[in-house]
């Protein structure tokens, strides 16, 4: 039961990834790309009607968490404090600088929400790399420092740095989550460019599609270079791939995707990258949640065991009870959301989402 | 200091912030579904135009409501670990049900409300604002129904680790507490959108003949909107209300109403200064036996005083309790004496022309929110010295490793931050208010 929970909270986190990554990575284009007030509008009315929407997949995903794993969750929020709360701060720019662009007709008012919108967007793709880094390394529970413990065991205080190295009292940042911060952005900076291609009709077009033909080729090498570094920053990362050699199948197949991801970029259909750009972040998530199995926060001191699934779920009532409604809510969320993209099916004109 | 101190300000100080916005949300999606009903049914354009000016209104308010709800649900996380450790297994449930069911369904509406009318044509379009304003309240019902479990924690067992686990699924959402609570909530969100709307109507009114059609229709609107609603508030819905206090919280129904010794015929005061060092009420205005009465129905009722409960239980702020109580029921009883008269003027034909009228709904206009944010400071600072009533004390929640120097610069961060979309969210209401509902040629 445990275990379905785990595969429920990372769903959500997935589809939050897919779908909220488009908008981030679209304002990233938006910010380096879109030059005029045409394309910006264009750009902007591709997520005008989702992003609100797809930014519920993490406030429910964080829901679900808190329900399912409230040991994890106390103890991940509590500890990345401060992260935390600057994520939400951008959070609350990005919705801002979304929605009251167009509300002033004033040139410097514009060109501000537009500088808040491509930086927000580009922040927060870094947290979340950042932020999946220092899940896959761990952080120091219990916060002990020279074999003292400075809390319980389920607690821990990040800082934003300490010796930017991953190993013993890390802090947020060190050179394995920037790393990984700096493969999000790549990754969902080509992902959004792919939603614009897939959604809109200008001249951006085309210099994204060459820009992409001959620049995400970083995406495979990023991820080659981040799974190396796993391997060093935490050697048990890959004991369920050695136990069931199979598993390999998801990074094999998230590894192909990316590959074909410049191709599609050149002279696939429109559609093409976006799909290639999906898959690739939906296969690898899975690939990270296989090798992570059964943790869900390890732990950098040899004192304080991780986190586990068994070690922090809710009763096995909750859940029951809890699986229910949410079965019966992902039905209802299946429907809008295929409902609200069929009437928004096709290409963004100017004027669609003008109100 | 404790750092307990600054979690609770920041929780306070963010939270007060961000339900003025959902109050005007869940308020203003009833109105609007009441125009898009009445376009439909009337099939009169006005009406359309009418909503979609006020939904226009609505987003801004809607996104700042949104931008401003994310921190709230990840400050249990952030700085009330403790808590968040011990019951999530129980308050996650509301909390996750409302994002799985009211705001997956709320943001995709109101996407398709907003952007898509042409698109989906008039059934599908009334449809979208019927979807918002459900979305929109059922939210308010599974954050209420999360409140009125740690007001009165039902549905539960205790482990031995001092963990909350959920015990019966239908006890926490059947919780005495939660019906009365949500639909006092509810129609105080009501009461905001009645009172902006009448209030923008009176404004059009008094600023010559350019919006004068749309003053009267609006304010005709808000009038009677409110005075339904304000009248809710107080019957049944505030009475229900405080006798659930009375018969769950003792100490804070004694708190409230400035009540120190135990006595029948207990006076309900109007106004007064707790002294919490003599223990006595300075300066009160009162008429004796009016609570034993409200409360008992019958004036030998005793009420038990604060004098006679332990001090460790006691509301750990009687007096600002005592104020935020008084201004909640005070203001409530000048609405609706402003809006009977609005109506009963609107009933012989003459409201439109009397200006000391559309003045003092303006003016009272934004005074609905203070109520609310009384309403709910009532609510909160009542159910003090705990986090779940009874059980697990306020100062064993908040986050063990969490100092109160990081809380303090995180809370000054949202200071600056939410001036700033104080600021913003005033002059862009205030824009779209002068520029008035616009006809759409078709």
């Amino acid at each position: 039961m445990a275990t379905l929970w785990l595969v429920l909270v990372s769903f959500m986190v997935t589809m939050y990834v897919i779908f909220d990554g488009f908008d981030l990575g679209a304002g990233m284009v938006y910010w380096l790309f879109a030059k005029d007030e045409h394309q910006r509008q264009l750009v902007k009315n591709s997520i005008g009607p989702f992003w609100d929407g797809n930014e519920v997949w993490l406030i429910a995903g964080g829901g679900v968490l808190f329900l399912s794993f409230p040991r994890v969750y106390s103890s991940s929020f509590s500890g990345f404090y401060l992260p935390f709360i600057i994520l939400l701060w951008l959070l609350i720019l990005r919705g801002i600088s979304i929605e009251l662009r167009n509300h002033v007709e004033n040139v410097i008012w514009k060109s501000l929400m537009d500088f808040w919108f491509g930086m927000s967007a580009f922040l927060i793709a870094l947290f979340l790399g950042a932020a999946l880094g220092n899940i896959v390394r761990g952080v120091n529970l219990g916060g002990v420092v020279n074999g003292t413990a400075q809390y319980s065991s389920t607690y821990f205080f990040a800082t934003l740095w300490t010796d930017f190295g991953p190993y013993g009292n890390v802090g947020v940042l060190d050179w394995f989550t920037v790393t990984m911060g700096v493969t999000a952005v790549v990754v969902i900076f080509f992902h959004g460019a792919a939603w614009i291609i897939k959604k809109t009709d200008s001249p951006l077009n085309n210099r994204l599609r060459s820009f992409g033909a001959k620049w995400s080729w970083a995406i495979p090498v990023l991820v080659l270079i981040t799974g190396c570094m796993m391997y060093f920053v935490r050697a048990g990362f890959y004991k369920n791939y050695f136990e069931y050699i199979y598993l390999y199948i998801f990074p094999a197949l998230g590894l192909f995707a990316s590959v074909l991801i410049p191709r599609a970029f050149k002279n696939g259909e429109d559609g093409h990258p976006f799909l290639y750009t999906t898959v690739f972040i939906f296969t690898m998530l899975i690939s990270t949640l296989i090798g992570m199995y059964p943790d869900l926060l390890p732990s950098t001191n040899n004192m304080n065991p991780a986190l586990t699934i068994h070690n922090s779920a809710t009763s096995h009532y909750g859940m029951v009870v809890g699986l229910v409604w949410w079965c019966i809510a992902m039905v209802l969320v299946i429907i809008y959301f295929t409902f609200i993209h069929r009437i928004f099916a096709g290409k963004m004109s100017e004027e669609t989402v003008e109100y | 200091m404790s750092h307990v101190i600054w979690d609770r300000l920041q929780f306070a100080f963010t939270v007060s912030f961000h339900y003025l916005f959902p109050q005007l949300t869940m308020g203003l999606a009833l109105l609007i579904l009441i125009l898009k009903s009445l376009a439909y049914w009337k099939d009169d354009e006005k009406y359309n135009t009418a909503a979609r000016f006020w939904a226009k209104i609505f987003a801004v308010n809607f996104v700042i409501g949104v931008v401003t709800g994310i921190p709230m649900e990840f400050q249990f996380g952030t700085n009330w670990a403790r808590f968040s450790n011990l019951t999530g297994g129980i308050i996650g449930q509301p909390l996750a049900m409302e994002g799985m069911f009211s705001f997956f369904l709320e943001s995709s509406f109101l996407g398709l409300f907003l952007f898509a009318e042409k698109k989906l044509g008039p059934k599908l379009h009334w449809l979208s604002s019927f979807l918002v304003w459900l979305g929109s309240w059922l939210s308010g019902f599974f954050i209420v129904s999360t409140n009125a479990w740690m007001q009165h924690p039902v549905g539960y067992k205790l482990l031995n680790n001092g963990k909350f686990v959920l015990k019966s699924f239908w006890a926490l959402i059947f919780n005495p507490w939660v019906l009365w609570q949500y639909l006092h909530t509810m129609i105080g969100a009501v009461v905001t959108a009645s009172f902006v709307m009448a209030g923008v109507g009176a404004f059009y009114l008094l600023s010559g003949n350019k919006h004068k059609e749309w003053g009267q229709l609006f304010m005709r609107f808000g009038v009677i909107a409110g005075v339904i609603a304000s009248i809710l508030m107080v019957f049944p819905t505030g009475d229900q209300q405080a006798q659930n206090v009375d018969k769950y919280q003792p100490p804070t129904i004694a708190a409230m109403e400035g009540i120190f010794k135990t006595q029948a015929n207990a006076p309900i005061f109007f106004i007064g200064q707790p002294d919490m060092q003599k223990k006595k009420l300075d300066n009160p205005l009162y008429i004796p036996g009016v609570l034993s009465f409200l409360t008992y129905h019958r004036f030998s009722g005793t009420i038990k005083g604060m004098n006679d409960f332990k001090q460790e239980n006691l509301p750990d702020n009687v007096p600002l309790l005592y104020y935020t109580y008084h201004i909640m029921v005070g203001l409530g009883t000048i609405f609706i004496t402003i809006l009977l008269i609005a109506v009963f003027l609107l009933w012989r034909g003459t409201l439109f022309k009397h200006k000391w009228m559309l003045w003092l709904i303006i003016l009272a206009a934004p005074f609905p929110f203070l109520a609310n944010t009384a309403g709910w400071m009532t609510a909160e600072l009542g159910r003090q010295p705990w986090l779940v009533y009874g059980l697990l004390r306020t100062s064993a929640g908040a986050s063990p490793n969490v100092t109160g120097g990081n809380t303090l610069f995180t809370l000054i961060g949202f200071v600056g931050m939410y001036f700033l979309l104080g600021v913003l969210y005033l002059v862009l209401e205030g824009s779209l208010i002068r520029k008035g509902p616009q006809i759409q040629n078709t």
